[in-house]
């Protein structure tokens, strides 16, 4: 295997959805390629980071909705219901 | 307010119409809703009318409403959709070309610039609200085909099949836009995060 292929497999290799033979081939690719391992590495880093930023894990909920658009959303309850 | 969304004393008090189980739903829901309204469209005025169409929607469909359900997730993937209609609504723009974020190769197929290690974000010389900072705009910055995909999956927590349904694509589609979209986010993110030790 060459760094182009276990790139392709990247993903499915790292949930382990690619076939058994293909997931030997990535280990031992991996175990002599270390600009690999690298880019294996700032991927799971990348998924991660985008989470974290998007989602803010580790602080309170980011948002503060404006008062207006509060006061517009309660009035969008059927009075009659 | 802290409100457990499984309760179901608010989702009978919400199918009774009352007005203060709404209140607090609006109340409690909203921020969660709008977040991810504008990280969808990245457009205010958009993103407010994406949530009040999530509210409309989820207030006509209040009655089918499964029960055991968690009525946060079912605003949640509500609120997706109403951004994802409104988006479709908008001029299509040209799709801008992701190949320049992807790692290229040489003839023999080696990483034309081989990897470096990544820091830990930790160890960076930017704190925390910084750095998400940069991967925000980072993600802004890729192509609408893949961010969506990127956001629907990895932010929002959507399946693949539930993408794939929301997108009108195949599963496989999305796999490999998600795939092409973390790798060019990788790309630009490593100038920031490139120089860790091995």
């Amino acid at each position: 295997m060459i760094c182009r292929e276990f790139i392709a497999l990247l993903d499915i290799y790292r949930t382990r959805e690619a076939p058994e033979d293909q997931l030997l081939l990535c280990e031992r690719h991996l175990a002599v390629c270390a600009s690999c391992r690298a880019y294996l590495d700032s991927y799971e880093k990348t998924i991660a980071l985008g989470r974290a930023a998007c989602l803010d894990l580790e602080g309170p909920v980011p948002e503060d909705v404006p008062e207006d658009l509060v006061q517009a959303l309660l009035t969008l309850r059927p009075r009659d219901s | 307010m802290t409100v457990e969304f499984g309760d179901e004393s608010l989702l009978a008090s919400l199918r009774a119409g009352d007005p203060a189980a709404y209140e607090t739903l609006v109340r409690t829901c909203a921020p969660q809703l709008l977040s991810v309204c504008r990280r969808i469209l990245r457009d205010e005025e958009d993103a407010r009318d994406a949530v009040q169409e999530t509210f409309v929607n989820a207030w006509r469909g209040l009655p089918g409403f499964g029960e055991g359900s968690r009525l946060s997730t079912w605003l949640h993937r509500i609120a997706v959709n109403a951004s994802l209609m409104k988006l479709r609504a908008r001029r299509r723009r040209p799709e801008e070309p992701i190949e320049d974020l992807l790692p290229t190769f040489v003839e023999d197929g080696h990483q034309t610039r081989p990897s470096e290690p990544w820091m830990e974000p930790a160890d960076l010389a930017m704190d925390r609200k910084q750095l998400q900072e940069v991967v925000r705009k980072a993600i802004d910055r890729l192509p609408e085909t893949y961010r969506l995909v990127l956001l629907l999956r990895d932010i929002e927590g959507l399946a693949t099949a539930e993408t794939a349904e929301v997108l009108g694509v195949t599963e496989n589609a999305v796999k490999l836009r998600l795939h092409r979209a973390r790798q060019a986010l990788r790309t630009l993110l490593d100038p920031v995060l490139r120089g860790g030790a091995p």
